[in-house]
């Protein structure tokens, strides 16, 4: 078999692996849904979401830990994760592949040059690692924390990292003794002051290839090829802030016809870092000494931009191995010895762009926090999903995958767009006028689900506060408000409650307190009394039109009687004793009452799942609406004392 | 296609056949213009209603009820249907049956705020012995449909026994309007699946209902409604009374073994529900909820809409 079939079959597998992985992403029972497949599994693989993770908060959570997998076979063979299993990368080369039929061999040996942009993606690596790494340099800057020799490790370890990339740039050795230098004064000022400048955010998901896809496939694709099969959801699903994902999403294929790989030659911080660590790999692609003839005939099918022709960029190599097979003289070929024309093993960046992209992204996340969004001017509109972390932990972890989208039943959690900030782009929020009820209050799924903990693993019983956690209560998301202005029974006499019949909780969050209110223009003067009716003088009223069963006749000082129907001029009462006689009832008039029941929110047992919100027959703007206060991820939004 | 024109002489045949192109060309573009032509413009939504609903249930079977007593759900509602000559007088070899099941909640079964997967099982189970070709299960709920199939048990309990869920796609709805009534007018109405049944079972637990009193077999059939159907809360009385309109059952159980006493209609808590120990059977919807209200320790006075129904069927 050709290396070459080897490759198409290996990127086949891991590209319908991934779609099927999506599509069991659905809560339910039958073998096809969630039920123990590792719907994460490529995002666990991708050690670029572990490492951004690490560094943003000091740990590796549980599954990411298979991203030391994925490092280690890069250690041996390259990037063979650009070409032989990440999703994207196949979706890309396809493109290429078609966007290049027909297309002559010097212009396919044009589109295939290396080009200077390429080094663009190792500065939006450095950039989203350096927005990531606060979270690191602050835990171990920490004195508060024990374990000295630890912190001696990771200091080296960075201290090394920096070395190596600067040795390879143009006057870096003695950039790296100056960086290294400021670094140390200010790890020492800051050690001895205790002072937090810095702050980690997680911004790597925006740009990370796995994060994308999976983005693009569940909250783009699937909705759109499912939405006439019905398989996977049986409601249409709606996803606010997709277009810009969907587009987005387009526009990087479209790209990719014009230049094959075109996300991940220019943009990929995922292939920028296995570039990166490519440098050691053992096995490499190269020439052999002698036999090539400058055909280039290997230049045309190159996917990485690599120049296997000449002096090869193994950095940029993604391991198609189509020069192998492209190769008439049998010169290219996979071997751990150097290519006999030399290699460039660390892409040529410029030392000032790697600076600038470095302390670019260190300073960016405390610009982006002066919007307070995390703070003081945090919004009382961003639900978050049950089990979210506090707001600033929240955004060190969070990698915008969609996956708690993806498997909400109720497709109550969508992208936000920039509700929470520019940050805060893509994050899950619950929006309760869209989706087919609230946020079902017995179900963890989401904090199941997500990769990194930013919704942390709940249990059942946390959620809904029994068993071990019958002492601190159930999970609050938020609180719900009853906006009295537009609430039927409170802004226009009109009965309702549905908000109170769907409360979830017992006892309910939502009680009501009965009043009788008299009707608009309903006094009318009476002619006669019969046994168990009043006959009035005008005969202006509407027939039934009181005949609902919430309306009641006020006579005189008497408890007010349920109408039971009326005709133009007579109403017909539900009468238990007699009715008065014509000359006891004061002026002879009577008014028109209706019974309403008016919605209370009880706020120490609503939990904010937004049923009541979902229900609400106001339309537009709901008139019960749930908001940010007494969420229980964070303790300075409690608003109630118990 | 060249796409530039060479000099060539211009002489009668070059004339004729450049007419004759041109006269194609202003007949196609008339053509398609008049057969597209929209002289009144678009009209407002569109006001047009499906064919009246078949009546379902058996006249000489009609007002019939029987009470049954225990907390064995499937010893009971045997008892109770034997009573009232069993299920073949309700149902023929090869019928196609719907449950009209209450699945509203996405809550486990203990809560009682949805119909019993026991009790499910057994109509269904006594539905095939009776000979039902087919027997569908259905209701719009509240919450996530799948998930209140799922989580009730009705799915699992109707699957074992051979049963077909129908979950409430959009596709099966349709505007209908009841005649006579004010509140259902092209208004959408889970009817596919009744068009596609010979005979319909309505299977309600007793519940409290802050709003309307009680929900019973009558307001099970809330769960046949589409669209933003919760504006009918404002005269909940008239629409619990359209819907005995709506559907005329072959059958109706209604489930008092356990009764949710308050917090109703979704519970969630065992302090809400009573061993009433009841489980009635019946032709006459109005009649059984008339029982079933006892369980509740409510009357006719404090159901208007059941007195609203008894009048709007007599007329």
């Amino acid at each position: 078999m050709r290396i070459l079939t080897t490759r198409r079959i290996s990127q086949l597998f891991f590209f319908l692996l991934f779609i099927w992985l999506c599509v069991v992403a659905t809560l339910g029972e039958r073998w096809w849904q969630l039920r123990g497949w590792p719907i994460n599994w490529f995002l666990q693989l991708d050690p670029l979401i572990g490492l951004s993770v690490l560094l943003s908060t000091h740990t590796v959570y549980a599954g990411l830990i298979w991203g030391v997998v994925t490092v280690a076979l890069t250690f041996v063979l390259g990037r063979f994760f650009c070409g032989w299993v990440c999703p994207f990368g196949s979706v890309q080369q396809v493109m290429g592949y078609l966007g290049g039929r027909g297309m002559t061999f010097a212009r396919r040996i044009q589109r295939n040059q290396p080009h200077p942009a390429q080094r663009v993606k190792y500065y939006i690596l450095l950039f989203l690692l350096a927005t990531a790494s606060a979270g690191l340099l602050q835990w171990m800057l920490d004195t508060s924390q024990p374990g000295i020799l630890r912190t001696i490790l990771l200091v080296s370890v960075g201290a090394l990292a920096l070395t190596i990339i600067f040795k390879h740039l143009r006057n870096g050795r003695r950039a790296a003794l100056v960086i290294t230098l400021v670094i140390a004064a200010a790890g020492v000022i800051l050690h001895l002051t205790q002072a937090q400048p810095l702050t980690a955010s997680l911004q790597t998901g925006l740009l990370d290839p796995i994060a994308l896809i999976y983005r693009s496939v569940t909250l783009v694709l699937l909705p759109l090829v499912d939405s006439p099969v019905k398989i996977v959801s049986e409601t249409p699903r709606i996803y606010p802030s997709a277009g810009l994902i969907g587009l987005l999403f387009l526009l990087f294929l479209l790209l990719s016809l014009r230049i094959p790989r075109f996300y991940c030659r220019f943009i990929c911080p995922l292939g920028a870092l296995f570039g990166l660590l490519s440098r050691w790999s053992i096995w490499r692609i190269g020439q052999k000494t002698d036999g090539c003839t400058d055909c280039t005939r290997c230049e045309q099918a190159c996917e990485g931009a690599c120049a296997p022709a000449g002096k090869i960029r193994t950095s940029e190599c993604v391991l198609c191995l189509n020069c192998l097979d492209e190769c008439g003289h049998g010169v290219m070929t996979y071997h751990t010895q150097l290519s006999a024309r030399g290699e460039q093993i660390i892409p040529d960046l410029d030392r000032r762009h790697v600076v600038a992209a470095m302390v670019g992204g260190l300073a960016a996340v405390p610009i982006l926090r002066l919007d307070g969004h995390a703070s003081a001017n945090w919004r009382p509109d961003v639900i978050r999903p049950p089990g979210a972390l506090r707001e600033d932990a929240f955004l060190t972890r969070c990698i915008k995958c969609g996956q708690c989208m993806r498997v909400c039943p109720s497709n109550v959690i969508h992208p936000a767009g920039l509700q929470s900030g520019l940050e805060g782009l893509w994050t899950p929020l619950l929006h309760f006028r869209i989706g087919s009820s609230g946020c079902q209050h017995n179900c963890v799924a989401c904090s199941q689900v997500c990769p990194t903990a930013a919704l942390r693993p709940l249990s059942v019983d946390e959620r809904m506060g029994r068993g071990r956690f019958a002492s601190t209560g159930p999970l609050r998301i938020g609180m719900a408000f009853i906006d009295r202005g537009r609430c039927l029974p409170w802004a226009m006499d009109t009965p309702c409650i549905v908000c109170q019949e769907n409360c979830p909780v017992s006892p309910k969050a939502i009680f009501t307190r009965t009043l009788f209110q008299p009707v608009r223009n309903s006094v009318r003067t009476v002619q006669t009394v019969a046994a168990d009716s009043l006959v009035l003088e005008k005969g202006d009223l509407q027939p039934e039109q009181y005949g609902t069963g919430d309306y009641f006749c006020r006579i005189g000082d008497l408890r007010p009687v349920p109408i039971i129907t009326n005709t133009h001029q007579k109403l017909i009462l539900s009468v238990k004793d007699d009715l008065p006689a014509l000359d006891r009832i004061s002026g002879r008039t009577i008014d028109i009452l209706i019974r309403l029941q008016q919605p209370y929110i009880d706020p120490h047992q609503c939990i904010g799942c937004g049923v009541c919100e979902h229900e609400c027959p106001v339309q537009g703007r709901r008139a019960v609406r749930v908001s940010a206060e007494n969420e229980s991820r964070t303790r300075a939004h409690k608003l109630t004392l118990s | 296609m060249p796409n530039e024109l060479q000099s060539q002489p211009f002489d009668r045949r070059a004339f004729l056949r450049r007419m004759t192109r041109g006269l194609f060309g202003v007949i196609g573009a008339g053509a398609i213009g008049f057969s597209f032509w929209d002289r009144k413009g678009p009209e407002g939504e569109s006001q047009s209603s499906a064919g009246v609903l078949p009546d379902f249930s058996i006249p000489s079977l009609a007002g019939r009820m029987s009470v049954a007593h225990g907390d064995h759900r499937g010893r009971m509602v045997r008892e109770a249907v034997g009573a009232l000559g069993g299920m073949a007088a309700f149902i023929r070899p090869g019928d196609r049956v719907l449950l009209k099941v209450n699945a509203a909640f996405a809550a486990p079964p203990a809560i009682g705020a949805t119909s019993h997967p026991e009790l499910v099982a057994q109509v269904v189970r006594m539905c095939r012995e009776a000979g039902a070709a087919k027997v569908l299960v259905t209701d719009n709920p509240i919450n996530d449909p799948g998930s209140c199939f799922t989580l009730s048990g009705i799915s699992a309990a109707a699957h074992a026994e051979g049963a077909e869920i129908v979950l409430p796609d959009q596709d099966l709805f349709e505007p209908y309007s009841i005649p006579g009534a004010t509140l259902i007018r092209h208004w959408p109405v889970l009817t596919a699946p009744l068009r596609r049944v010979d005979k319909v079972i309505g299977l309600a637990p007793v519940k409290d209902h802050h709003r309307s009193g009680a929900s019973m077999t009558i307001k099970n059939w809330y769960g046949l409604l589409g669209g933003r159907r919760n504006i009918f809360h404002q005269q909940i009385h008239t629409i619990i009374s359209e819907l005995a309109l709506l559907i005329k059952p072959t059958l109706v159980i209604l489930d008092g073994t356990l009764s949710m006493m308050h917090n109703g209609p979704t519970g969630g808590s065992f302090d809400d529900l009573k061993a009433t120990r009841t489980l009635i059977a019946g032709t006459d919807p109005v009649a059984v909820d008339t029982r079933g209200a006892e369980l509740l320790g409510k009357t006719i006075e404090d159901l208007p809409h059941l007195r609203m129904a008894g009048d709007l069927l007599s007329r």
